[in-house]
Protein backbone atom coordinates (compact mmCIF):
# COMPACT_ATOMS: atom_id res chain seq x y z
CA UNK A 1 0.00 0.00 0.00
CA UNK A 2 2.60 2.43 0.51
CA UNK A 3 4.49 1.36 -2.73
CA UNK A 4 1.19 2.12 -4.17
CA UNK A 5 1.13 5.25 -2.63
CA UNK A 6 4.77 6.07 -3.21
CA UNK A 7 4.73 5.52 -7.11
CA UNK A 8 1.37 7.40 -7.24
CA UNK A 9 3.29 10.46 -5.41
CA UNK A 10 6.28 9.74 -8.25
CA UNK A 11 4.35 10.05 -10.93
CA UNK A 12 2.32 13.14 -9.71
CA UNK A 13 5.35 14.94 -9.07
CA UNK A 14 6.66 14.24 -12.35
CA UNK A 15 3.58 15.26 -14.30
CA UNK A 16 3.60 18.44 -11.96
CA UNK A 17 6.71 19.66 -12.73
CA UNK A 18 6.02 19.07 -16.51
CA UNK A 19 3.16 21.27 -17.01
CA UNK A 20 4.64 23.61 -14.72
CA UNK A 21 8.04 24.05 -16.38
CA UNK A 22 5.81 23.95 -19.99
CA UNK A 23 3.96 27.13 -18.13
CA UNK A 24 7.27 29.26 -17.85
CA UNK A 25 8.42 27.82 -20.93
CA UNK A 26 5.60 29.46 -22.61
CA UNK A 27 5.62 32.14 -20.43
CA UNK A 28 9.16 33.34 -22.06
CA UNK A 29 8.12 32.07 -25.29
CA UNK A 30 4.77 33.59 -26.17
CA UNK A 31 4.65 36.79 -28.33
CA UNK A 32 2.77 39.41 -26.27
CA UNK A 33 1.00 39.84 -23.08
CA UNK A 34 -2.14 37.98 -23.10
CA UNK A 35 -0.85 34.98 -24.97
CA UNK A 36 1.93 34.85 -22.14
CA UNK A 37 -1.00 34.74 -19.32
CA UNK A 38 -2.46 31.85 -20.34
CA UNK A 39 1.16 29.67 -20.54
CA UNK A 40 1.52 31.42 -17.39
CA UNK A 41 -1.98 29.88 -16.21
CA UNK A 42 -1.32 26.17 -17.27
CA UNK A 43 1.39 26.57 -14.38
CA UNK A 44 -0.73 27.95 -12.36
CA UNK A 45 -3.49 25.30 -12.25
CA UNK A 46 -2.22 22.05 -13.46
CA UNK A 47 0.95 22.08 -12.86
CA UNK A 48 1.03 23.89 -9.29
CA UNK A 49 -1.73 21.56 -9.03
CA UNK A 50 -0.49 18.33 -9.39
CA UNK A 51 2.67 19.59 -6.96
CA UNK A 52 0.57 20.18 -4.68
CA UNK A 53 -1.61 16.81 -4.95
CA UNK A 54 1.73 14.99 -5.07
CA UNK A 55 2.46 16.55 -1.84
CA UNK A 56 -1.15 16.01 -0.03
CA UNK A 57 -0.24 12.08 -0.71
CA UNK A 58 2.73 11.95 0.59
CA UNK A 59 2.06 13.82 3.78
CA UNK A 60 -0.86 11.40 4.75
CA UNK A 61 -3.95 12.06 7.00
CA UNK A 62 -2.04 14.80 8.76
CA UNK A 63 -2.46 18.64 9.51
CA UNK A 64 0.38 19.24 6.96
CA UNK A 65 -2.36 17.42 3.96
CA UNK A 66 -5.19 19.95 5.12
CA UNK A 67 -2.51 22.68 5.16
CA UNK A 68 -1.44 21.84 1.60
CA UNK A 69 -5.43 21.69 0.55
CA UNK A 70 -5.48 25.28 2.05
CA UNK A 71 -3.16 26.38 -0.32
CA UNK A 72 -4.06 24.82 -3.49
CA UNK A 73 -7.78 25.97 -2.19
CA UNK A 74 -6.27 29.79 -2.01
CA UNK A 75 -4.37 29.53 -5.21
CA UNK A 76 -7.39 28.11 -7.17
CA UNK A 77 -9.39 31.18 -5.99
CA UNK A 78 -7.19 33.90 -6.52
CA UNK A 79 -5.32 32.93 -9.38
CA UNK A 80 -8.37 34.23 -11.27
CA UNK A 81 -8.71 37.63 -9.89
CA UNK A 82 -5.05 38.33 -10.09
CA UNK A 83 -5.10 37.46 -13.85
CA UNK A 84 -8.42 39.07 -14.68
CA UNK A 85 -6.94 42.17 -12.61
CA UNK A 86 -3.81 42.29 -14.52
CA UNK A 87 -5.79 41.65 -18.12
CA UNK A 88 -8.13 44.42 -17.37
CA UNK A 89 -5.44 46.57 -16.32
CA UNK A 90 -3.47 46.27 -19.21
CA UNK A 91 -6.43 46.68 -21.83
CA UNK A 92 -7.60 49.93 -19.62
CA UNK A 93 -4.13 50.95 -19.98
CA UNK A 94 -4.26 50.95 -23.60
CA UNK A 95 -2.53 47.65 -24.17
CA UNK A 96 -3.61 45.92 -27.98
CA UNK A 97 -3.41 42.44 -27.77
CA UNK A 98 -1.97 40.72 -31.05
CA UNK A 99 -5.09 38.74 -32.72
CA UNK A 100 -5.58 36.83 -35.57
CA UNK A 101 -9.36 37.40 -35.16
CA UNK A 102 -11.40 39.82 -33.61
CA UNK A 103 -14.74 38.71 -33.30
CA UNK A 104 -16.41 41.65 -31.27
CA UNK A 105 -16.25 43.53 -33.84
CA UNK A 106 -18.52 41.76 -35.86
CA UNK A 107 -20.44 40.44 -33.17
CA UNK A 108 -23.51 42.94 -32.49
CA UNK A 109 -23.37 46.65 -33.67
CA UNK A 110 -23.25 47.72 -29.94
CA UNK A 111 -19.19 47.08 -30.14
CA UNK A 112 -18.63 48.35 -33.31
CA UNK A 113 -20.46 52.16 -31.87
CA UNK A 114 -18.34 51.73 -28.39
CA UNK A 115 -15.17 52.31 -31.09
CA UNK A 116 -14.71 48.46 -31.04
CA UNK A 117 -13.15 45.76 -28.64
CA UNK A 118 -9.71 47.29 -28.49
CA UNK B 1 12.14 12.22 -5.43
CA UNK B 2 11.14 15.74 -3.92
CA UNK B 3 15.01 17.37 -4.98
CA UNK B 4 13.81 17.09 -8.84
CA UNK B 5 10.50 18.63 -8.23
CA UNK B 6 12.52 21.32 -6.39
CA UNK B 7 14.76 21.37 -9.55
CA UNK B 8 11.86 22.03 -11.90
CA UNK B 9 10.52 24.72 -9.65
CA UNK B 10 14.04 26.49 -9.63
CA UNK B 11 13.88 26.23 -12.80
CA UNK B 12 10.67 27.84 -13.61
CA UNK B 13 11.78 30.80 -11.36
CA UNK B 14 14.75 31.25 -13.49
CA UNK B 15 12.52 31.58 -16.35
CA UNK B 16 9.99 34.01 -14.76
CA UNK B 17 12.66 36.04 -13.89
CA UNK B 18 14.19 36.81 -17.18
CA UNK B 19 10.28 37.41 -18.04
CA UNK B 20 9.78 39.91 -15.10
CA UNK B 21 14.05 41.31 -16.24
CA UNK B 22 12.88 41.33 -20.27
CA UNK B 23 9.79 42.98 -19.82
CA UNK B 24 8.69 44.62 -22.31
CA UNK B 25 5.48 46.49 -20.25
CA UNK B 26 5.46 46.35 -16.70
CA UNK B 27 2.43 44.13 -16.64
CA UNK B 28 4.64 41.58 -18.31
CA UNK B 29 6.55 42.45 -14.69
CA UNK B 30 4.03 41.86 -12.80
CA UNK B 31 3.18 38.62 -14.44
CA UNK B 32 6.31 37.53 -14.06
CA UNK B 33 6.66 38.60 -10.30
CA UNK B 34 2.89 37.24 -9.69
CA UNK B 35 4.93 33.68 -11.28
CA UNK B 36 7.41 33.90 -8.81
CA UNK B 37 5.34 34.06 -6.31
CA UNK B 38 3.71 31.45 -7.01
CA UNK B 39 6.75 29.34 -7.57
CA UNK B 40 8.07 30.99 -4.31
CA UNK B 41 4.73 29.41 -2.24
CA UNK B 42 5.74 26.01 -3.73
CA UNK B 43 9.22 25.89 -3.38
CA UNK B 44 8.18 26.34 -0.08
CA UNK B 45 6.67 23.56 0.40
CA UNK B 46 9.13 21.55 -1.36
CA UNK B 47 12.13 22.07 0.26
CA UNK B 48 9.65 21.51 3.84
CA UNK B 49 9.31 18.10 2.68
CA UNK B 50 13.09 17.82 1.74
CA UNK B 51 14.54 19.07 5.41
CA UNK B 52 11.36 17.81 7.16
CA UNK B 53 10.32 20.57 8.21
CA UNK B 54 6.74 21.36 7.83
CA UNK B 55 6.42 24.63 9.89
CA UNK B 56 7.46 25.74 6.16
CA UNK B 57 3.80 25.14 5.05
CA UNK B 58 2.37 28.09 6.95
CA UNK B 59 5.03 30.72 5.19
CA UNK B 60 3.43 28.95 2.41
CA UNK B 61 -0.47 30.21 3.08
CA UNK B 62 0.66 33.31 4.28
CA UNK B 63 2.79 33.53 0.89
CA UNK B 64 -0.29 32.53 -0.80
CA UNK B 65 -2.32 35.24 0.59
CA UNK B 66 0.33 37.95 -0.14
CA UNK B 67 0.93 37.32 -3.57
CA UNK B 68 -2.74 38.37 -4.47
CA UNK B 69 -2.62 41.50 -2.53
CA UNK B 70 1.01 42.67 -3.82
CA UNK B 71 -0.05 42.02 -7.33
CA UNK B 72 -3.28 44.16 -7.22
CA UNK B 73 -1.74 46.72 -5.31
CA UNK B 74 1.12 47.26 -7.91
CA UNK B 75 -2.03 47.21 -10.31
CA UNK B 76 -3.72 49.59 -8.97
CA UNK B 77 -1.08 51.94 -8.42
CA UNK B 78 0.28 51.99 -11.62
CA UNK B 79 -3.33 52.61 -12.78
CA UNK B 80 -4.52 55.59 -9.99
CA UNK B 81 -1.01 56.61 -8.93
CA UNK B 82 -2.10 55.73 -5.52
CA UNK B 83 -3.27 53.08 -3.04
CA UNK B 84 -6.23 55.48 -1.12
CA UNK B 85 -8.05 55.74 -4.62
CA UNK B 86 -11.74 54.00 -4.64
CA UNK B 87 -11.46 52.86 -7.66
CA UNK B 88 -14.56 53.68 -8.75
CA UNK B 89 -13.93 55.99 -11.79
CA UNK B 90 -10.60 57.46 -13.40
CA UNK B 91 -9.29 60.18 -12.43
CA UNK B 92 -9.78 61.88 -15.91
CA UNK C 1 -27.77 29.79 10.66
CA UNK C 2 -25.04 30.68 8.13
CA UNK C 3 -23.10 32.95 11.03
CA UNK C 4 -23.42 29.54 12.95
CA UNK C 5 -21.46 27.73 9.53
CA UNK C 6 -19.23 30.43 9.68
CA UNK C 7 -18.15 30.35 13.37
CA UNK C 8 -17.88 26.43 12.43
CA UNK C 9 -15.65 27.45 9.84
CA UNK C 10 -13.73 29.89 11.11
CA UNK C 11 -13.16 27.72 14.28
CA UNK C 12 -11.82 24.67 12.20
CA UNK C 13 -9.21 27.24 10.56
CA UNK C 14 -8.11 28.09 13.53
CA UNK C 15 -7.24 24.65 14.65
CA UNK C 16 -5.68 23.32 11.64
CA UNK C 17 -3.50 26.45 11.76
CA UNK C 18 -2.22 26.50 15.43
CA UNK C 19 -1.77 22.63 15.73
CA UNK C 20 -1.89 23.16 19.67
CA UNK C 21 -4.69 21.80 21.10
CA UNK C 22 -4.80 23.40 24.96
CA UNK C 23 -7.63 24.19 26.70
CA UNK C 24 -6.94 27.87 26.56
CA UNK C 25 -5.46 27.94 22.86
CA UNK C 26 -9.01 25.98 22.22
CA UNK C 27 -11.21 28.36 24.15
CA UNK C 28 -9.51 31.50 22.21
CA UNK C 29 -10.08 30.07 18.80
CA UNK C 30 -13.39 29.28 19.57
CA UNK C 31 -13.34 33.25 21.15
CA UNK C 32 -11.93 35.27 18.12
CA UNK C 33 -14.21 32.93 15.28
CA UNK C 34 -16.68 34.37 17.42
CA UNK C 35 -15.33 37.78 17.16
CA UNK C 36 -14.57 37.52 13.41
CA UNK C 37 -18.35 36.41 12.91
CA UNK C 38 -19.48 39.72 14.71
CA UNK C 39 -17.46 42.17 12.79
CA UNK C 40 -17.99 40.34 9.34
CA UNK C 41 -22.21 40.72 10.25
CA UNK C 42 -21.58 44.47 11.32
CA UNK C 43 -19.49 44.72 8.07
CA UNK C 44 -22.10 43.41 6.03
CA UNK C 45 -20.64 40.45 4.50
CA UNK C 46 -21.55 37.67 6.15
CA UNK C 47 -24.34 37.02 3.39
CA UNK C 48 -25.48 34.55 0.80
CA UNK C 49 -22.67 36.06 -1.45
CA UNK C 50 -19.91 35.98 1.07
CA UNK C 51 -20.49 32.78 2.63
CA UNK C 52 -22.37 30.87 0.20
CA UNK C 53 -23.12 27.35 1.87
CA UNK C 54 -26.30 26.62 -0.18
CA UNK C 55 -24.02 26.22 -3.09
CA UNK C 56 -21.86 23.71 -1.75
CA UNK C 57 -24.18 20.77 -3.01
CA UNK C 58 -23.76 22.55 -6.45
CA UNK C 59 -20.00 23.03 -6.15
CA UNK C 60 -19.85 18.95 -5.13
CA UNK C 61 -20.95 18.13 -8.89
CA UNK C 62 -19.59 21.49 -10.55
CA UNK C 63 -16.06 21.72 -9.07
CA UNK C 64 -15.06 18.34 -10.52
CA UNK C 65 -16.38 19.07 -14.16
CA UNK C 66 -14.42 22.39 -14.00
CA UNK C 67 -11.33 20.53 -13.05
CA UNK C 68 -11.69 17.82 -15.83
CA UNK C 69 -12.11 21.25 -18.14
CA UNK C 70 -9.34 22.49 -16.95
CA UNK C 71 -7.03 19.31 -17.25
CA UNK C 72 -8.15 19.36 -20.63
CA UNK C 73 -7.73 23.03 -22.01
CA UNK C 74 -4.72 22.65 -20.41
CA UNK C 75 -2.99 19.79 -22.07
CA UNK C 76 -4.06 21.53 -25.22
CA UNK C 77 -2.34 24.43 -24.10
CA UNK C 78 0.49 22.22 -23.12
CA UNK C 79 1.03 21.54 -26.81
CA UNK C 80 0.84 24.70 -28.07
CA UNK C 81 3.69 26.02 -26.10
CA UNK C 82 5.70 23.16 -27.03
CA UNK C 83 5.13 23.44 -30.71
CA UNK C 84 8.19 24.42 -32.61
CA UNK C 85 6.02 26.71 -34.52
CA UNK C 86 4.06 28.12 -31.84
CA UNK C 87 1.04 27.72 -33.77
CA UNK C 88 -1.76 30.55 -32.03
CA UNK C 89 -4.01 32.13 -32.94
CA UNK C 90 -5.33 34.75 -30.30
CA UNK C 91 -9.03 35.75 -30.42
CA UNK C 92 -10.59 38.48 -28.69
CA UNK C 93 -14.70 37.03 -28.32
CA UNK C 94 -17.82 38.22 -26.73
CA UNK C 95 -19.92 36.00 -24.79
CA UNK C 96 -22.76 36.52 -22.99
CA UNK C 97 -23.26 35.30 -19.25
CA UNK C 98 -26.68 34.25 -18.68
CA UNK C 99 -26.64 34.10 -14.68
CA UNK C 100 -28.81 36.31 -12.96
CA UNK C 101 -26.73 37.03 -9.33
CA UNK C 102 -23.37 38.80 -9.67
CA UNK C 103 -21.71 35.78 -7.89
CA UNK C 104 -22.92 33.72 -10.64
CA UNK C 105 -21.65 36.27 -13.06
CA UNK C 106 -18.43 36.31 -10.82
CA UNK C 107 -18.15 32.44 -10.93
CA UNK C 108 -18.48 32.62 -14.59
CA UNK C 109 -15.67 35.03 -15.47
CA UNK C 110 -13.57 33.09 -13.04
CA UNK C 111 -14.10 29.78 -14.70
CA UNK C 112 -13.15 31.26 -18.25
CA UNK C 113 -10.09 32.38 -16.45
CA UNK C 114 -9.12 29.45 -14.98
CA UNK C 115 -9.28 27.09 -17.72
CA UNK C 116 -5.88 27.80 -19.31
CA UNK C 117 -6.54 28.76 -23.24
CA UNK C 118 -9.35 31.40 -22.12
CA UNK C 119 -8.91 34.58 -20.33
CA UNK C 120 -11.99 37.14 -19.38
CA UNK C 121 -10.56 40.70 -19.82
CA UNK C 122 -13.68 42.93 -19.26
CA UNK C 123 -17.07 42.73 -17.88
CA UNK C 124 -19.36 44.69 -20.24
CA UNK C 125 -22.94 44.70 -18.63
CA UNK C 126 -23.99 40.69 -19.37
CA UNK C 127 -21.45 40.24 -21.58
CA UNK C 128 -17.74 38.97 -20.73
CA UNK C 129 -14.93 39.84 -23.15
CA UNK C 130 -12.50 36.80 -23.47
CA UNK C 131 -9.16 36.91 -25.15
CA UNK C 132 -8.54 33.08 -26.27
CA UNK C 133 -4.98 31.91 -27.13
CA UNK C 134 -6.36 29.92 -30.06
CA UNK C 135 -9.73 29.99 -32.26
CA UNK C 136 -11.11 26.35 -31.74
CA UNK C 137 -10.77 27.85 -27.82
CA UNK C 138 -13.04 30.79 -28.48
CA UNK C 139 -15.86 28.48 -30.31
CA UNK C 140 -15.61 25.86 -27.72
CA UNK C 141 -16.59 28.67 -25.64
CA UNK C 142 -19.02 30.56 -27.79
CA UNK C 143 -20.88 26.88 -27.75
CA UNK C 144 -22.28 27.51 -24.02
CA UNK C 145 -21.58 24.77 -21.98
CA UNK C 146 -19.86 25.99 -19.66
CA UNK C 147 -22.56 29.38 -19.66
CA UNK C 148 -24.84 26.94 -18.77
CA UNK C 149 -23.12 24.61 -16.37
CA UNK C 150 -22.47 27.99 -14.10
CA UNK C 151 -26.04 29.24 -14.56
CA UNK C 152 -27.18 25.39 -12.93
CA UNK C 153 -24.56 26.03 -10.55
CA UNK C 154 -26.11 29.39 -9.07
CA UNK C 155 -29.35 27.93 -8.55
CA UNK C 156 -32.69 29.29 -9.58
CA UNK C 157 -32.79 32.49 -7.61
Amino acid sequence: MALVNDIAVWILLGLGSFFYLVGAIGLVRMPDLFTRMHAASVSETLGAGLLLLAMMLAAGWSLNAAKLAVILGILFFTGPVATHALAQAALTAGLKPQLAEDRTRKNGARAAKRGGGK
Amino acid sequence: MFAAATVAILAVLALATIRTLKGPTVFDRVLGANSIGTGAILLLATVGFLTGRPEFLDIGITYALLNLIGTLAVLKFFRYGDLSHAGEEPKD
Amino acid sequence: MRLVSLWIVLTCFWLLMSGHYTGMLITLGVVSAAGTVLLAQRMGIADSEGHPIHLLARAVIYWPWLVLEIAKSAWRVTWIVLDPALPISPTLLRVRSSQKTTGGRATYANSITLTPGTISVQLDGDDIIVHALEKAGADSLEDGDMDRRVTWFEGAR
